[in-house]
């Protein structure tokens, strides 16, 4: 009915203004703690000199674009998954290949190494995320240990184990984040907020507490509290998709990296984003971003097939590392931050120090 | 799950999460900023990719030969 058509529209008109003025509110209260830049809390701190950092090892095998990759906690091996299906497990001192299974999808977009280094997990297309647990034996099938242990409506974009190999955290392009108990497969909690994908999400370090930051195609970023399922804060500062989040080493901050471009800064106790590390040269998006182990490195991956290294307190680019021959779509810091590890649409994964 | 929900219901999630989050305590930058500086200064000498490890250290910087004998 007529009448009835027009209540809707005002009603979605009311709120859409209401929504306004409410982040005009927030935008405000958040302006009154903007005292200083950070750049400006940093001016005294010596700059940074020049950085030589190499390719010192080059893991070659993946049949097509690597898609995500994953430290283990002994700091030597890595998983990393494809858009063929295949999941890999390495070791990069030596670059030989320790286990390798083909996933019944292809696009395995997220993969994790459990803490006990026992166990990985990924999922991609097939809307799951699986755990297989890593065996010597050369004639078990590693395929057939094969336990389902998350289940979304739509592509999983991203997962990683908790504090122990017993529960695991996913990310899914049907706008939830979820909490599963492996053993059991049954689902802990789950986290709605995202109006749209969500495509990365990081983990709070342990000592902060139970939190974790995800971003997704909404362009938000949101910490949740992990026991009770609720956002504490959200941040909507970016232009476009967020593809990556990680935390700030001391928990107190986390970086995201967008497809606008920029890499940004956010301060979870001051609630805004406080640096911005963008370039007018750079316009291809960045896919992935790690901190150095202090934090005052940033590495970001690009879809131009670089890797920039931004200086976390100055915001200044200090270094660009060649060397990929397509996107590079996922990168991550050595657990002893003595290197770091890229993975690329080129087919092959970088080790750089 | 977000898509399928009505743009009216995605509104009203996104109002009573920020109803909630403007009443989130906030720190000034000058201290959170200071604190964030503080953490890298303490942490930087043992920061292997920012300060350089020599050669014959890190694991990767040379792929040397491994003689077993």
């Amino acid at each position: 009915m007529a009448t009835e058509g027009l209540h809707e529209n005002e009603t979605l008109a009311s709120l859409k203004s209401e929504a306004e003025s409410l982040k005009g509110r927030l935008e405000e209260e958040r302006a009154k703690l903007h005292d200083v830049e950070l750049h400006q809390v940093a001016e005294r701190v010596e700059p940074l000199g020049q950085f030589v950092m190499k390719t010192r090892r080059t893991l070659k095998g993946h049949g097509n674009k690597v898609l995500c990759m994953d430290w283990c906690k002994d700091k030597r091996r890595i998983v990393s998954s494809s858009q063929d299906g295949k999941v890999i497990v390495w070791d990069s001192f030596t670059t030989n290949k320790e286990h390798a299974v083909t996933m019944p999808c292809t696009w395995v977009m997220a993969c994790a190494y459990a803490p006990s280094g026992c166990a990985i997990a990924c999922g991609g297309l097939d809307n799951k995320c699986s755990v297989y647990p890593l065996t010597f034996d050369k004639n078990e099938n590693m395929a057939a240990k094969k336990k389902s242990v998350a289940m979304h409506t739509n592509y999983l974009s991203a997962c990683s184990f908790t504090n122990s190999d017993m529960q695991i955290l996913t990310a899914s392009g049907d706008g939830t984040c979820a909490l599963w108990d492996v053993e059991s497969g049954q689902l802990l909690q789950s986290f709605h907020g995202h109006g749209a994908d969500v495509l990365c999400l990081d983990l709070a370090p342990s000592e902060t507490g139970n939190t974790f930051v995800s971003g997704g195609c909404d362009k938000k970023a949101m910490v949740w509290d992990m026991r009770s399922g609720q956002c504490i804060q959200s941040f909507e500062t970016h232009e476009s998709d967020i593809n990556s989040v990680r935390y700030y080493p001391s928990g107190d901050a986390f970086a995201s990296g967008s497809d606008d471009a920029t890499c940004r800064l956010y301060d979870l106790r001051a609630d805004r984003e406080v640096a911005i590390y963008s370039k007018e040269s750079i316009i291809f998006g960045a896919s992935s971003v790690d901190f150095s182990l202090s934090g005052r490195l940033l590495f970001a991956g690009y879809n131009d097939y670089t890797i920039n290294v931004w200086d976390v307190l100055k915001g200044s680019r200090v270094s660009i590392l060649f060397g990929h021959e397509n996107r590079v779509c996922t990168l991550r810091v050595s657990p002893d931050g003595t290197a770091f590890c890229s993975g690329s649409w080129d087919h092959t994964l970088r080790i750089w120090a | 799950m977000a898509q399928d929900m009505t743009e009216k219901e995605l509104l009203k999630m996104e109002l009573d999460q920020l109803k909630k989050e403007v009443k989130n305590e906030r720190q000034m930058i000058s201290k959170t900023g200071k604190e964030l500086k503080d953490y890298i200064e303490s942490m930087a000498a043992e920061d292997p990719l920012l300060k350089g490890v020599p050669e014959d250290k890190n694991p990767f910087k040379e792929k040397g030969g491994c003689i077993i004998s």
